[in-house]
């Protein structure tokens, strides 16, 4: 069979979803970011929610996204997502709003916010691409890097003695009664990616029927910044991040509900 | 079982060359091309296209969405 009769229209199985403005994205090839925006573009079109989804943006790579995901946007200051998009959501409870943070904005500069944000079980979807770096700054040491990671500012490796544990921040906030659905996710392969759309589509569902936060990590990769190719990236992130931040739901309950058992 | 043949077209502009698509395939179709595109990425093509099955893993893991898929049932 020729090719020529396979590429038509009415063979069409896989295409760029509408949401997804059709521009070059400033990216670094391979990155985690553009897999998610492109799986969050996917679910806007799906689930018909174009007209009602605010995103808020935050400082780091993901600071463009707004140039990306053809919705309303508005920027936060570095961290404080959670708090801008608390503002939004109260002053417009029938929208579709949510945060997307890196784990520099979530984990560290941001850290009050989100667990205050959480805490509230302010109505909304917080996407969090942990990349266990700065990527946008230069690679330096995050909350989660992890022991023994080489950054530009850990040359010898994170040191716990010195800089403390690689924070597992995803399970202290399944600890917190606002939230309704906590999960941790990877775009890593096909199957993972397929499975993380499983999710942010539940915290969206989640979202408008009102249920309080959901919150979905995503354990991402930053070539760059690791300073590997986008392939050892991956394979790296699969063989060290995975086993600190293991994949899969900590919680899915309803806000009020019983807090995670982990 | 019905036999599939699919066929992807790659963005070659859109293209950065990363690979995760070429590991992605399970039928080692796609290769990057030894060409560069005008941003100097080289960017993925079908090395082998009669191995195509249309299974949309590639297009799946593309961060940069530069991927459309087709696929038919012959
Ligand atoms: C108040 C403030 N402090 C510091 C910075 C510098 N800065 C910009 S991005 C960033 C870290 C971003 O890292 P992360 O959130 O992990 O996102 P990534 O770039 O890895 O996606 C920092 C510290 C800033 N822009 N504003
Ligand atoms: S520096 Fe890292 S997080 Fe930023 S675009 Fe590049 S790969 Fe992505
Ligand atoms: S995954 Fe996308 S950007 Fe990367 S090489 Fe393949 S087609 Fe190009």
């Amino acid at each position: 069979m020729d090719i020529k009769d396979i590429i038509k229209p009415e063979n069409l199985v896989y295409d760029k979803s509408k949401v997804q403005i059709d521009t070059i994205m400033h990216y670094c090839p391979g990155c985690s970011h553009g897999v998610v925006h492109k799986i969050l573009s996917e679910l806007i079109e799906e689930m018909d929610i174009q007209e009602k989804t605010i995103g808020i943006a935050p400082v780091g790579c993901a600071v463009f996204a707004y140039n990306y995901i053809d919705i309303d946007w508005q920027e936060a200051a570095h961290g404080r997502a959670p708090a801008v998009a608390t503002g939004v959501v109260r002053l417009n409870p029938d929208k579709f709003v949510f945060a997307y943070q890196g784990d520099g904005d979530l984990a560290s500069i941001g850290a009050a916010e989100i667990l205050h944000a959480c805490n509230r079980g302010e109505n909304l979807l917080v996407v969090f691409i942990n990349n266990a770096t700065y990527g946008m700054t230069g690679g330096q040491m995050a909350p989660t890097t992890l022991n023994g990671m080489v950054t530009s500012t850990t040359p010898g490796g994170r040191n716990i003695d010195l800089n403390g544990y690689p924070m597992k921040i995803t399970e202290l906030i399944a600890q917190l009664p606002g939230t309704s659905y906590v999960t941790r996710q990877a775009v890593h392969t096909a199957g993972a990616v397929r499975k993380c759309k499983r999710s942010l589509k539940k915290g969206i569902q989640n979202v408008l029927d009102k249920k309080g936060t959901s919150f979905v990590e995503v354990v991402s990769t930053c070539s760059s910044g690791w300073k590997m190719t986008p392939v050892d990236a991956n394979n790296w992130m699969a063989e060290n991040m995975i086993p600190y931040y293991p994949l899969g739901d900590m919680k899915d309950s309803v806000k009020g509900g019983p807090v995670s058992e982990n | 079982m019905a036999k599939v043949r699919g066929a992807v077209v790659v963005d070659k502009e859109g293209c950065k060359g990363c690979g995760i698509c070429v590991d992605a395939c399970p039928q080692d179709v796609l290769a990057l091309n030894k060409d560069v595109n005008s941003r100097g990425y080289h960017y993925s093509y079908m090395e082998n296209p009669d191995a195509c099955i249309g299974c949309s893993n590639c297009g799946v893991v593309c961060p940069d969405t530069c991927i459309t898929i087709y696929r038919v049932k012959i």
